[in-house]
Formats: structure tokens, sequence, C-alpha cells
């Protein structure tokens, strides 16, 4: 099994932490896994995407034509990304922050509207992990408890008390996500 | 166990880690994009502390290279990092060092060019890694990491052939490996060597006249003739020494190929990828990847050249490589280059259609 994943938004929605989290749940399943982010002069309101990949087998490369999966959270990612995904391929999309849905029709559609749960459940800052359930509802790619596990890893033990919150994000996702 | 834990990070931090545990005694450095995450991770592990590294953020790139030259006189193990624009900087030093037979490690995490050029990845430093870059007739130990495993893997040994052959080696890697995550098992601590360790190792090193002894002099001045001419000999004779037995190298898929690519670094990563496509379809290809660019595998390179039908030279920049592998053929199959530049890097799809193209 290798999932060839994009990511893609503006810099400030957690994009490359999401993407962090992943690859770590990923190495906590002793999986393969690449982590490869556009870096740039990147600010808040810029663009922002990493491409990562969690396989059973050693990752080739970590740049990559297309995507098994893109999951797109600005209009601009969903013009760039929608044609590199491979037919029969994934795209997930936040409504929000995307009002021009995608077209294709050799790929399979999911809609999340991530951006209003978070603001509904007033835990803004948990938007990228309430995608990151929706992900793991279509694609088990990693399984919940290792993307807690991953949580206690790369979060600063200060930040442990918020983990609950996260957990709830990331369930509220794999609720609301919905095929198109 | 704790020493081989599996993590995950950048290959600049991999850097920054294997350097505290392979006895670094110091650091000297400047921030520059996409390599800053070295100097960072030190900032941030503070190996003062734990191993007494030192680790200092010189005001540029020139004193950084210098406080590298000194510290290599004193036989201590030392080494800075850069990306492109910073290491051209550094040549004047890096040169002094070669022709003064001085070991240490200089890191390159590759950026796109000429002068400013952006941030973000390439392969452009080739010519300036392995053919001079200073003046003078030298040479660099030229390592090329193509994971973050062997960004952490090659700070050991670079520094190992640095005093085996004492030269200057350097690491030549790029933004792409550098800011990428990956799997790594950082190397076990290595204590830093005893000042008594140092002494017997490196007798010519400037460690204080104990007993006595004959002063040691470091410089890279000869003003007599005769003499700098013996000088360049020697140095040139320690060449070959390495070019015979110090070539690394891995091959890919090349059992029954008909065409090679030949690639290193992160252009070897996309290159497994476009082979992996490729052979989907049919194309019989395997890579073969230059882990030292100098030493360049050239003996390796001239028995592919009488397996397969042609060559392409993969590499992130206008054609470098290229050049070697062509003086290793002698015209025996077609060699060919492709290459993206500027920063942009080639996609494996891409890569699979000049294959296709080219012979």
């Amino acid at each position: 099994m290798t999932e060839e994943i994009i990511i893609a938004g503006f810099g400030g929605q957690g994009v490359l932490s999401m993407g962090k989290i992943l690859a770590y749940a990923g190495l906590m399943e002793g999986k393969e896994v690449t982590w490869m982010p556009a870096y740039g002069p990147e600010q808040r309101g810029g663009t922002a995407n990493v491409t990562v990949i969690v396989s059973d087998s050693p990752v080739s490369s970590p740049i990559l034509s297309s995507y098994d999966t893109a999951i797109v959270l600005n209009q601009p990612s969903l013009e760039k990304f929608e044609p590199k995904v491979k037919p029969g391929g994934t795209l997930i999309y936040d409504g929000y922050g995307i009002p021009e849905p995608p077209t294709r029709k050799d790929i399979d559609v999911f809609r999340i509207d991530a951006m209003d749960a978070a603001a509904e459940m007033n835990l803004i800052k948990t938007f990228n992990m309430i995608v990151l359930g929706g992900l793991l509802k279509i694609h088990p790619v990693v399984g919940i408890e290792s993307v807690l596990a991953a949580l206690r890893k790369t979060l600063p033990e200060r930040h442990h008390h918020l983990i609950p919150k996260n957990e709830e994000a990331i369930r509220k996702g794999m609720e609301i996500i919905k095929k198109l | 166990m704790a020493d081989q834990e599996i993590t995950l990070m950048k290959g600049n931090e991999a850097i920054a880690h294997a350097a505290i545990r392979c006895g670094c005694d110091g650091y000297f450095g400047y921030p520059i994009t996409p390599q800053s995450e070295v100097l960072e991770t030190l900032a941030e592990q503070k190996p003062w502390e734990t191993t007494g590294m030192v680790v200092l953020q010189a005001e540029s790139e020139v004193s950084s290279i210098n406080m590298v030259y000194g510290g290599a006189c004193t036989g201590k193990k030392v080494m800075t990092s850069s990306s492109s624009p910073g290491v051209s900087l550094m040549q004047e030093g890096i040169s002094y060092m070669a022709g003064a037979e001085l070991p240490a490690l200089i890191v390159n995490v590759m950026r796109g060019g000429p002068g400013l050029g952006t941030i973000q990845p390439s392969q452009s430093d080739y010519f300036q890694a392995c053919k001079g870059g200073g003046h003078g007739d030298y040479h660099l130990i030229v390592l090329a990491p193509a994971s973050v495993q062997e960004m952490a893997d090659f700070v050991d040994l670079a520094f190992t052939l640095a005093f085996r052959y004492r030269n200057p080696a350097m690491i030549l890697a790029d933004g792409a490996i550098g800011q990428m995550m990956e799997k790594v098992v950082l190397p076990p601590f290595k204590p830093r060597r005893t000042e008594e360790e140092i002494i017997k190792e490196c007798p010519w090193a400037t460690t204080g006249r104990i007993g006595g002894r004959k002063p040691n002099i470091i410089t890279s001045l000869e003003l007599r003739s005769e003499e700098m001419e013996v000088i360049n000999l020697r140095i040139q004779a320690k060449y070959r020494e390495i070019e015979a037995k110090e070539v690394r190298y891995e091959e890919f898929m090349l059992d029954d190929a008909e065409y090679a690519i030949v690639a290193f670094g992160s252009a070897a990563r996309i290159a497994k990828k476009s082979i992996e496509i490729a052979r989907a379809q049919g194309i019989k290809v395997g890579l073969l990847r230059p882990i030292t660019l100098w030493p360049f595998p050239t003996n390796e390179v001239k028995a592919l050249a009488s397996r397969v039908k042609g060559i392409l030279s993969l590499e992130i920049n206008a054609g470098q490589m290229v050049e070697d592998i062509r003086l290793a053929v002698e015209g025996a199959v077609p060699v060919r280059h492709f290459g993206r530049l500027g920063g942009i890097i080639p996609d494996p799809d891409e890569v699979v259609e000049v294959l296709k193209s080219s012979f």
C-alpha cells in the first residue's frame, strides 16, 4: 500500500502541521513516510502545500507528478491540484474556502465543511484536524490512535491538555465529510 | 537503545544532530535558506552544555570558513554549513584549507543560482563542488546524500574521510533533501576526542609544543616554486589515492537495463520513481547513483556504457555532471542530459517523457 497525498491551502491553515501529524502517525505504525513541503517565502495568507507519502515499502521520489489524494482548502489550490489527481483518485475540499467546486468526473470528490464546523465548535484552530478526520474516514491511511500518539509526541507538553479537543475535531471530521 | 530510536525530521535537522553525535568540536555558520535549520537545531540542542561542542553564529560566511580553518589547524573536528551564495563566499577559505591540507566539513544545501537566485532546490553547484570552486589545483571529497538518513550518516563519514586524507570534505545536498522530513535513525553518540587523542591522531596539528617538539606550521603559502611544485605533487598523489579507494555509488534496477539514468541526491529519488513508471510501460531502465561526486565513479559509468544503449544524466541544473559521464563513456553510447532550472524540480512523468524521446 502506498498513499500519495498533497495537502494545499493558505499559509496559517495548518497545512504543514496536518501533514506532519499524518507522517508521524505513519512512522508510529512502522510505515515509510516522506513529508515534502513547498517551502518558500511563506506567510499567513500566502499559499502552502505539502506532499505526504505513507507506504509499506521504501519511498522513491518525495516529489510527484500526480497524487492518489488531494486535500485542497482554497480556490488556487483546487485549480492547481485538481488536474493532478490520478484517475480514480480522491479529492477532498473545504466548502468554505472553495466557492467554485471541482468538476472532474473520473475521481471521487468529497466535500468537508471543516471551516464551518470549526467555527460552530468554537475550535477554529482545530480546523486542520477536522480535515484530517475526514481523510481518515474515507482513507484510513493511519489509525486514529496513531494520530493521537503522534500529537502526544509532536506537541509540547504544555499543549497536551488540548489533545482531547483535537480528538473531538478528528471525530467531527469523520462525521461531516460527504461524497458528492 | 535510546540511540536507536526512529524519528521523523528534516535533512537539515539530521545534519545538526549527527554533528553533535559524531563528536564534532565546533560549528561556525551564518543563516541562509534553505539550510538555516542546521544552525537553529544546534542552537536549540545547546551541545555546549552536553558534549562541549562550540556553536557560533559568525558575522558572515567569510568569517565562518576562516573560523573553520582556525579550528581545523588545531586538529579539532570542525564544520560549517550554508547554501549556494554563502558557499561562494567561502571559496577562498576552502582553497586555503585544501592547500594547507586541513580536514573539515562544509555542508552545502544548494539553492538555484546564479547570484542570489532563488531559495528553491537546485543542483547547480556541482561544478563548484567538484571542479575546484576556489583557485588552484585542488579537490574536495564530495558526498551527495539522497535521503534524510544519508544526511545523518554522511556527517561522520565526511569527517572520517577528511581526517584520513587531511582534506576538506563537502556534503552536497539541496533544498529538497534539507527541507523534507523522513524517517531517520540517528547515529550513536561518540565522545569528542581528548587533547591526547588529537595529538596522537593529528601529529601535524598546532596542539602546543609538548615535550619541546618542532613547531608545526600550517600554511598554504610557499614562495619557492620548486617547493610549491613538490607540495602540489604530493597533494595530487593523495587525490589519486582517494580516487582509487573512496568511490561510492548505488545501483538500482540495472541488471536487465537497456537504458540508464545517472543521477545524484534528490534527482536520484525522482529518477527511481521515473524508473518505476517507465518499467510499468515496458521500458527497461535503471539507475546509477554516484554517492561520491568527487571522486566520481568513472570506471563504473564506463562499465555501464558497455551494458546499455544510452545514458540520461538527470540533474537539477543545466548540465554539469553530464560532462563527467561523457568523459567516462568516451563516446561509446549516446549521453543525454535533462534538468530543470531556477529552483524548479523535474517531475517523474516529464523524466519518463524525456527518456522516451532521447534514445
